[in-house]
């Protein structure tokens, strides 16, 4: 495990050295993560420019969905994009092979090996959006610390669910647009769950987690409990699903990279 | 021009082939254009509250056009050019007696042609999720005529505008960058998130002047029927035209500029 952190550390030491390369693009960065956060506010605005509520959300309240959702684009951006777009390359290139012969676990490599600090203005302003809406809400330290387990969940399912999208670039090569798909279908967690109609929610819920990584973490701060009535469980309960789903998923990561690496057959040489 | 033409229609026949043999890969791109479904959805259940500029049906039809609009109008020549120029590719190009644009050209437009058939199922899906909204659906002869034109209309201007981005690779290496920044406004002024009638009144002023509708909302609304509001067709297309040959020009002064520059590495 220290050994693991210690190589993390390298890892990101290494990739952050490369990307300050680019340091005209560390500005390009901050505007861009600036302009989405005003472009998001915007168009959140939109809905409540003749109405007051959207999906039963307030204002302020679909505000810290869309905290959590600018959160997570920014998290996936630092960590996620790159790597997985490295495993096509790997696996097209043949690469890979070279991942598998290191001594170490080839997800563990394979998923840590890049970071790109470019996403981590977002991440300051979802945390931003979150903490404004919260003072408006008047949230108190109970809110923030389950906001902050529903988060951590929340980053595990993202995490597997990329990673097992990755995976299955074994079989099918050129995908690294499987990141993009993903994306625009996570663009659902930008409104609370409640705002999609009745076969949207459910899609949202059962196929792509999407309601999980935003609107659960928002509604346990809040305190409402907008799944009941499709999942019917009390809050502690649901909580306890979505924890039990983010480890489940993250062991079917595992084994499903395992399962794919058997039906890998090298490039080139 | 005749051999033009012969030359070009190879061109299109060659990259529509290959396209083909990537065709999971077409596929996947054409599902990552699944947001004007989940947009439709928020906005159709917005509407039925009432109290807003358009009805339910209308949020429905809107981001359908949306949808058909930005599938055929999909441009990423910028990323095709920008690694061209970086990893040298583009030296063997230069030498054909063709301007490399062309090929570009011929490239986005065979691959729409190998997207037909998402076209259809993702569409298809669109009048399966909001069957209720869209069954009332009667797009007039005249609009589908004029929105043709204007998406051909769209496709120039988002190309031209690209492939400028892209002849910015001459001086840094990631001109990329240039078109994420675009993207910014691209995506929550040109229309794609929710029509320009929900816009405050001032907004929708100014930004009938700036490009970006027209890349989403102008082909969409014309598209849809009805009256359009906040504009005569007349006055979307000289704004469309405008802006395409502005940037037209601009693109011209900067591929001389840039093959001046051009140190052809890596090849």
């Amino acid at each position: 495990m220290i050994k693991h952190l210690r190589i993390l550390g390298l890892f990101w030491s290494t990739s952050l050295a490369a990307e300050m390369e680019y340091r005209t693009n560390l500005a390009l960065a901050i505007i861009t993560a600036l302009g989405n956060l005003v472009g998001a506010v915007f168009a959140m605005k939109l809905f409540f420019i003749h109405q007051k509520t959207l999906g039963g959300y307030s204002e302020p309240e679909a505000m810290v969905v869309l905290g959590y959702f600018v959160l997570l684009s920014g998290f996936a951006n630092t960590v996620m994009v790159q790597n997985l777009s490295r495993i096509v390359t790997h696996v097209r290139e043949g690469t890979l092979d070279f991942v598998l012969l290191k001594p170490i676990d080839s997800q563990f490599w394979l998923s840590t090996r890049n970071c790109s600090p470019w996403g981590i203005p977002n991440i300051v302003l979802g945390l931003g959006l979150i903490a404004y809406a919260g003072w408006q809400l008047k949230f108190d330290a109970i809110a923030y610390l389950t906001g902050v387990i529903a988060l951590a969940a929340g980053l595990l399912m993202l995490y597997s669910l990329w990673f097992s999208l990755g995976a299955l670039s074994i079989w099918f090569v050129k995908v690294q647009n499987i990141t993009h798909v993903l994306y625009q279908l996570l663009e659902g967690g930008r409104f609370p769950f409640t705002a999609h109609p009745t076969f949207n929610r459910f899609f949202f819920t059962f196929v792509i987690p999407a309601a999980f990584l935003t609107t659960f973490p928002a509604q346990v701060m809040i305190g409402r409990n907008d799944f009941q009535q499709y999942l019917g469980a009390s809050n502690i309960g649901l909580y306890l699903i979505v924890v039990a789903m983010a480890v489940a998923m993250f062991i079917f990561a595992r084994y499903f990279w395992r399962f794919t690496l058997r039906h890998y057959t090298s490039a080139s040489s | 021009m005749r051999t033009f033409a012969r030359k070009f229609r190879v061109m299109l026949v060659a990259h529509y082939a290959l396209a083909l043999t990537y065709r999971a890969e077409v596929f996947i791109w054409a599902l990552s254009g699944t947001l004007p479904l989940i947009l439709a959805g928020v906005w159709i259940e917005a509407g039925k509250s009432g109290g807003r500029p358009l009805e339910p049906e209308d949020y429905a039809r809107y981001f359908f056009c949306t949808f058909i609009v930005r599938q055929l109008t999909l441009v990423w020549v910028v990323w095709e050019f920008e690694s061209d120029v970086v990893q040298g590719r583009l030296s063997s190009k230069l030498l054909m007696p063709i301007d490399p644009m062309c090929r570009y050209l011929a490239q986005h437009l065979s691959e729409r042609v190998a997207r037909i058939p998402v076209l259809g199922l993702l569409g298809g899906l669109f009048f399966v999720l909001y069957w209720e909204q869209m069954r009332g659906w009667r797009p007039g002869l005249s609009d589908l005529g004029w929105a043709a034109l204007a998406i051909v209309g769209t496709f120039a201007l988002r190309f031209t505008v690209q492939y400028t981005f892209g002849l910015l690779a001459f001086w840094t290496e990631r001109a990329h960058s240039v078109e994420q920044l675009w993207y910014l406004p691209y995506l929550y002024l040109s229309g794609l998130i929710a029509p320009l009638e929900e816009f405050p009144k001032l907004l929708q002023q100014i930004v009938l002047f700036t490009p970006f509708p027209y890349l989403i909302y102008f082909p969409s609304r014309v598209m849809m029927g009805g009256d359009l509001v906040h504009f005569s067709l007349a006055q979307g297309f000289a704004v469309m035209l405008g802006w395409t040959v502005v940037v037209f020009i601009l693109q011209r002064i900067l591929w001389r500029l840039g093959l001046k520059h051009y140190s052809a590495m890596g090849a």
